[in-house]
């Protein structure tokens, strides 16, 4: 009963602090037991969890990171080459018609007008085209401003371009206030002089490039200088001409990414390259986080692997841990019953000793007494002169009567020390009964309890250890009287239960026990009187002394109705069964 | 008939005889196992009442010895302790086994019946 219900509660975690009952104090702290038990075994098991969860997802994270950085810097590489034909194709027009014009053609401004016209068809976004000499004055010009005759010769473009032979310059705003740049090529004339060729080309077809580019993850394609000027419009980012806030990478012939943390935002992952002969830097930048986002299911799913594991670990690891340290404390329990068993058996053989030496040197007095006053009473009876008071008679028979009770007791004493030693006899159950309720008929008396036995006459012959059946009936009668209220009452009963087995059933009209601890009164050290001087021995060593005896013990018990304990003793204890002393 | 009462509380044994002898039952007392042996020697008892306990030789032993001197000599224990042991191999031996204190009644009762077998 109690045995099925501890299966599935931990009863350690109900036990007293160990603190609570001295008679526990050598007993180790459970709840402490259980916790290091816990920590150790779920430390050995998750620490390598950990670990390879670790491991795994840094490795993926890397994976993930690393292959997010290898497209982008594709994707920059491919723009780049978009870019830099974009600009060879107009370098390449320009360098075509140096070639295929004479110098006094494209002086003509019907000619040159003719040449923009066709480079306009062409390309777009070509809006002036101008031949400056070798002095640096632009000789011929077709465009919307009046630019003939301007001096290039102090400006910084016109040096490289001769230095060069083919110039790019940066975007700027210039005369138009529209963003455009300047492509110029040379051409070496056979007299050694040279005149240059230069042309402006609106940057409106390299933003849309730009722009048109799928980039995920917020990305943005612009274009920088050298010196970190954005040259092409970025969305969310800075204007045109302003200086970026991202350092302007150093030069690579090859296309490169990095991380960059830009303060106050998140982290970009940027790859750029320098795209050849021109002063620029493709840049495209992304946010990382985004990018990142695959990344964040893999981690959800190390993440839900690594609880899952856990949770896993930590069920098992709990439920061994339980289980095994609520092993240890009901070993422990047994262990302490036991002791305390031993202890009290050997309590109760001294105090039975210490019963019989009294009642022995009680009893020789008590015989002179005896004697003396039966002789006294003899004397009387005989003497013509005595036998007729009443009185003296009177005296002398109460005397007698006396000492008969003192007697009674003595015996009493004498036979529950003798039962003490195990041994298996014959038992008459109604004596046994009766002998029970000798000891505290008195106490019925005063409080008023009645007391019934009934032993039913078709009892076998029935054989049991005399002193335990005796013990374990005056604990349940002890307990019973414990219960009872003045005027209540006690029924014992004793019945053939079949036909190895005898019943005994001792049932009072008490306070009865509440249901919550009625699975737990026979466990050792349960007592509700633990104030009132109650060890919560009396009925643990009932149900063990029955279960020597080799029978069961039950109870049934209702709040202000009563309680009921039946004993169910078989008639004859086998070999196997023999209690071990 | 005539009875030996030996036990070493000497007022229990005096007053008993005495108590014997006012119910016209001849009763001699003594003291000790070895007044015992002594006695039995002078005289011829029908029966011995023996305190199972005395110092030096208790009742069962003494009733051996007078087996001995008096084949067929009946014995009636009283004792104010008697161990289980006691109990059952008094009972085998003896006629009767009495507790103390006994009821004088009772005792001639055992007395009549054991010298009636």
């Amino acid at each position: 009963m109690s045995i099925s219900f501890k299966l599935f509660k931990p009863s350690f975690l109900w036990a007293a602090k160990p603190s609570d009952d001295p008679l526990q104090k050598h007993i180790v702290s459970y709840g402490r037991l259980w916790r290091s038990a816990v920590m150790l075994t779920a430390l050995s098991a998750i620490l390598p969890l950990f670990a390879i969860t670790w491991i795994d997802y840094n490795v993926s994270r890397k994976a993930v990171l690393s292959e997010t950085m290898e497209r982008t810097s594709r994707t920059v590489s491919n723009t780049r080459r978009t870019i830099s034909g974009f600009l060879a194709e107009r370098k390449s027009a320009l360098d075509f018609i140096v070639h295929d014009n004479m110098i006094e053609d494209l002086m003509d401004p019907l000619r040159l007008a003719v040449i923009l016209e066709n480079l306009q068809k062409a390309f777009g976004g070509v809006t002036d085209i101008g031949v400056i000499d070798a002095t640096g004055r632009q000789v011929a010009y077709i465009g919307p401003y009046y630019l003939e005759g301007k001096d290039y010769s102090g400006q910084k473009w016109f040096r490289k371009v001769i230095e060069k032979g083919i110039f790019v310059s940066d975007v700027f705003l210039g005369f138009r206030n529209e963003p455009h740049l300047v492509i110029a090529v040379k051409y070496d004339l056979p007299d050694g002089t040279f005149y240059v060729l230069r042309t402006s080309v609106d940057t409106d077809q390299l933003n849309d490039l730009l722009s048109n580019l799928e980039l995920s993850a917020h990305g943005n394609a612009f274009i920088i200088n050298g010196q970190g000027i954005l040259q092409t419009t970025a969305a969310n980012r800075e204007k045109n001409f302003e200086k970026i806030t991202i350092p302007v990478p150093p030069f690579s012939s090859k296309t490169e990414v990095f991380q960059y943390d830009e303060p106050g935002k998140e982290t970009l992952i940027v790859g750029y390259a320098y795209i050849p002969d021109t002063p620029f830097i493709l840049m495209i930048a992304k946010n990382k986080s985004d990018l990142m986002k695959v990344w964040h299911k893999t981690r959800l799913q190390i993440f839900l692997f690594l609880s899952g594991g856990i949770l896993i670990v930590m069920v098992g690891v709990i439920g061994f841990a339980t289980y095994f340290v609520n092993n240890i404390y009901l070993a422990d329990q047994r262990r302490i019953k036991t002791l305390h068993q031993v202890e009290y058996a050997n309590k109760l053989a001294s105090i039975g000793r210490l019963a019989a030496g009294v009642a022995h040197e009680i009893n020789n007095p008590l015989a002179i007494i005896n004697e003396k006053s039966g002789l006294i009473k003899d004397i009387f009876l005989l003497k013509q002169q005595y036998a007729h008071d009443e009185k003296l008679i009177g005296l002398v028979d109460s005397i007698h009567d006396s000492v008969a009770r003192c007697g009674a007791i003595t015996r009493q004493l004498l036979s529950f020390a003798r039962h003490m030693d195990s041994s298996f006899q014959p038992v008459d159950l109604e004596k046994v009964i009766q002998g029970v309720i000798g000891f505290l008929s008195k106490e019925a008396e005063y409080r008023n309890i009645a007391v019934s036995v009934h032993v039913s006459p078709d009892i076998p012959q029935f054989e049991s250890d005399l002193g335990k059946l005796q013990q374990i009936l005056l604990n349940l009668v002890n307990n019973a009287f414990a219960a009872l209220a003045e005027g209540g009452r006690l029924d014992i009963s004793a019945l053939k239960y079949n036909d190895t087995h005898i019943r005994i059933i001792v049932a009072d009209n008490g306070c009865g026990i509440p249901a919550k601890d009625l699975k737990q009164i026979f466990e050792p050290f349960f007592s509700t009187k633990t104030n009132a001087g109650g060890t919560g021995l009396g009925l643990s060593i009932t149900y063990s002394l029955v279960q020597e005896l080799g029978g069961a013990i039950d109870v049934a018990s209702e709040p202000g109705i009563g309680t009921t304990f039946t004993i169910t003793l078989p008639r004859a204890i086998g070999k196997n069964l023999q209690p071990k002393h | 008939m005539r009875i030996l009462l030996v036990d070493d509380e000497k007022e229990f044994v005096s007053t008993l005889a005495e108590r014997l002898s006012l119910r016209d039952i001849e009763a001699d007392w003594v003291t000790s196992a070895r007044e015992a042996e002594q006695i039995i020697d002078t005289r011829h008892y029908d029966l011995v009442v023996l305190d199972v306990k005395m110092p030096h030789m208790g009742g069962r032993q003494l009733r051996q010895i007078l087996e001995k001197k008096q084949p067929g000599i009946k014995t009636i224990y009283v004792t104010g302790h008697g161990s289980e042991e006691d109990y059952k191999a008094g009972s085998a031996e003896a006629a009767y086994y009495l507790m103390k204190p006994i009821n004088i009644n009772d005792l001639i009762d055992k007395i009549k019946t054991a010298l009636a077998t």
